[in-house]
């Protein structure tokens, strides 16, 4: 456990070494924001009654999505991971004795939170002074806050275990992209990331619920403004631990199962 | 013009060569937009109208702003990449060679994958035509194409600026995606959805409001004629951008690598 804890160190350091590019993306994240914000309130001034959750709700969520982007981002995916599958550079990886699963998934998550802990803090901190229905406002009890917490938790292990997924398919397939490709799409809209879950029509909403991408951001943005509430919360909570457990058994497996089948020539 | 020709038969041919990858990178490009226009139809399905828009009409706002980025990323794929050629001296290649600069740097790479999304805009056009989004004139559909051509120049504007930026930080700037990816994503809605202060810095500042918004209220006979002339004055743009490339020019000194 410590040798994954210490390499988890190294990339988080690694990570915060962008600065410049984290305040370049910083300026992005603002006006992405409002303009969603902003869209949003379009639709709010013109049919308040159709509205399927809180204004205030939204908001939290839009704020909370672009402050903590790059945890659940499915594009942030690894291509130095991706590259060693493909060329066979993997086979370094085998000589340190450590178990590659548990190193890549180390990996992705020091990388993720490096790059949130650079990016999210401004957007906080502006996103909560602006005024009510359109900024960030902390209204949970310290139990709901736990809970919330808890979900954030869930929801890396769950966006890394898809990615190392995708990754350990690799070894079965000649080109990942295609399946990237299609995760990403997927993901966007079925994950909330587009349009926030509550908003899609009732099929397409049932539907999302059955696949992975529903435990990924949809959970903890909607516990913290409210419309997840404190009660439907470990429900939810739940189905983020199924759903993690499913992915990280699957990669693990295939991994293992992908290194067995490949052979190493000299050379 | 004819070396043009040359050039992006060139690269059709070299993207041909890997064509399942080719068609991939397609199908990637048409997935994303085509997840905007759903996010579209989702929300209206649920609140009918915004800003008293129908579908049909946003449709066509965003098939006209679809057109418009991918004519123009399609073909200045070479600014996007202009930190690329600084970066690694190709750039001074470019400059003892003697034709002129702009046309070199536009002849280093193009981005067919592009014409998957001109596909889907026409498709959409198609759509919002068929769904009586508007009371057609010759006038009208003159009044499109101009949308669409300044469009495509105000967005070829907009990446050369970013190439010029590149003069100064020698890096790839990202602070202005917000006005080139953001507004192939913003531009689903007509700007003035978003309030009327977007709609000023739209207007006056980076005219992208130009090619959408005012065009867009005489199309659908919510303006004055003259609203459809505006794309034209859009093309004022351009100016300040070939100003800032002649300054960017003076300023470099190669990166020596």
């Amino acid at each position: 456990m410590r040798k994954y804890w210490s390499f988890f160190k190294l990339r988080l350091m690694a990570g915060l070494q962008y600065r410049a590019a984290a305040l370049a993306g910083m300026s992005t994240q603002f006006v992405w924001g409002a303009m969603e914000i902003l869209l949003y309130r379009a639709f709010w001034l013109e049919h308040p009654a159709r509205f399927p959750m809180g204004m205030e709700a939204l908001s939290a969520y839009i704020w909370l999505q672009q402050a903590f982007l790059s945890l659940f981002a499915l594009w942030y995916w690894e291509f130095d991971i991706l590259e060693s599958v493909k060329t066979g550079a993997v086979s370094y990886e085998l000589l340190r004795p450590a178990d590659l699963y548990s190193m890549w998934m180390a990996r992705s998550v020091a990388d993720r939170l490096a790059r949130a802990a650079l990016r999210m803090v401004p957007v906080i901190f502006v996103s909560s002074l602006l005024p009510a229905p359109w900024g960030l406002r902390l209204h949970l009890t310290p139990a709901a806050f736990g809970l919330f917490l808890a979900a954030m938790v869930l929801m890396v292990l769950v966006v890394c275990a898809y990615s190392l997924l995708v990754y350990a398919l690799t070894f079965y397939l000649t080109d990942p992209k295609g399946l990237m490709v299609l995760s990403l799409a997927a993901a966007d809209l079925l994950g909330g990331a587009i349009v926030p879950l509550p908003f899609l029509p009732e099929g397409v909403r049932r539907f999302a619920a059955l696949t992975p991408f529903a435990a990924m951001q949809n959970v903890p943005l909607r516990i913290f403004g409210g419309d997840i509430s404190p009660a439907e919360a470990p429900a939810m909570l739940g189905l983020q631990v199924f759903w993690a457990a499913v992915l990280i058994g699957a990669g693990y497996l295939l991994t293992r199962n992908g290194l067995r089948r490949t052979v190493i020539l000299g050379g | 013009m004819k070396l043009y020709l040359k050039f992006l038969s060139i690269h059709l041919r070299s993207a041909m060569t890997y064509r399942a990858s080719f068609l991939l990178s397609c199908l990637g490009h048409l997935l994303i937009t085509t997840n905007v226009f759903l996010s579209v139809v989702f929300l209206l399905k649920r609140f009918d109208s915004v800003g008293g828009y129908t579908l049909p009409q946003l449709a066509l706002c965003f098939s006209a702003v679809l057109a418009a980025t991918s004519l123009a990323e399609c073909f200045a794929r070479g600014f996007d990449m202009f930190h690329e050629l600084l970066a690694d001296a190709r750039f001074d290649r470019i400059l003892v060679r003697p034709r002129s600069l702009l046309f070199q740097v536009l002849c280093q790479d193009l981005r067919p994958t592009m014409l998957a999304r001109l596909l889907q805009a026409a498709v959409m056009l198609a759509w919002a035509v068929s769904a009586g989004a508007v009371r057609w004139t010759p006038a009208k559909a003159l009044v499109l194409a101009l949308m669409i051509l300044c469009g495509a120049a105000t967005f070829f504007g907009l990446f050369l600026i970013n190439a010029c930026l590149c003069f100064f930080t020698l890096g790839h700037v990202e602070t202005l995606n917000i006005f080139t990816d953001g507004a192939r994503e913003y531009g689903k809605y007509p700007f003035g959805v978003y309030g009327k202060p977007v709609l000023a810095v739209l207007t006056f500042l980076v005219p992208l409001a130009l090619v959408q918004h005012w065009p867009l209220q005489y199309l659908l006979d919510r303006g004055p004629a003259w609203y459809g002339l505006l794309p034209i004055l859009a093309l004022l743009f351009l100016f300040p951008c070939a100003l800032l490339w002649r300054l960017g020019l003076r300023h470099y000194r190669s990166t020596g690598s």
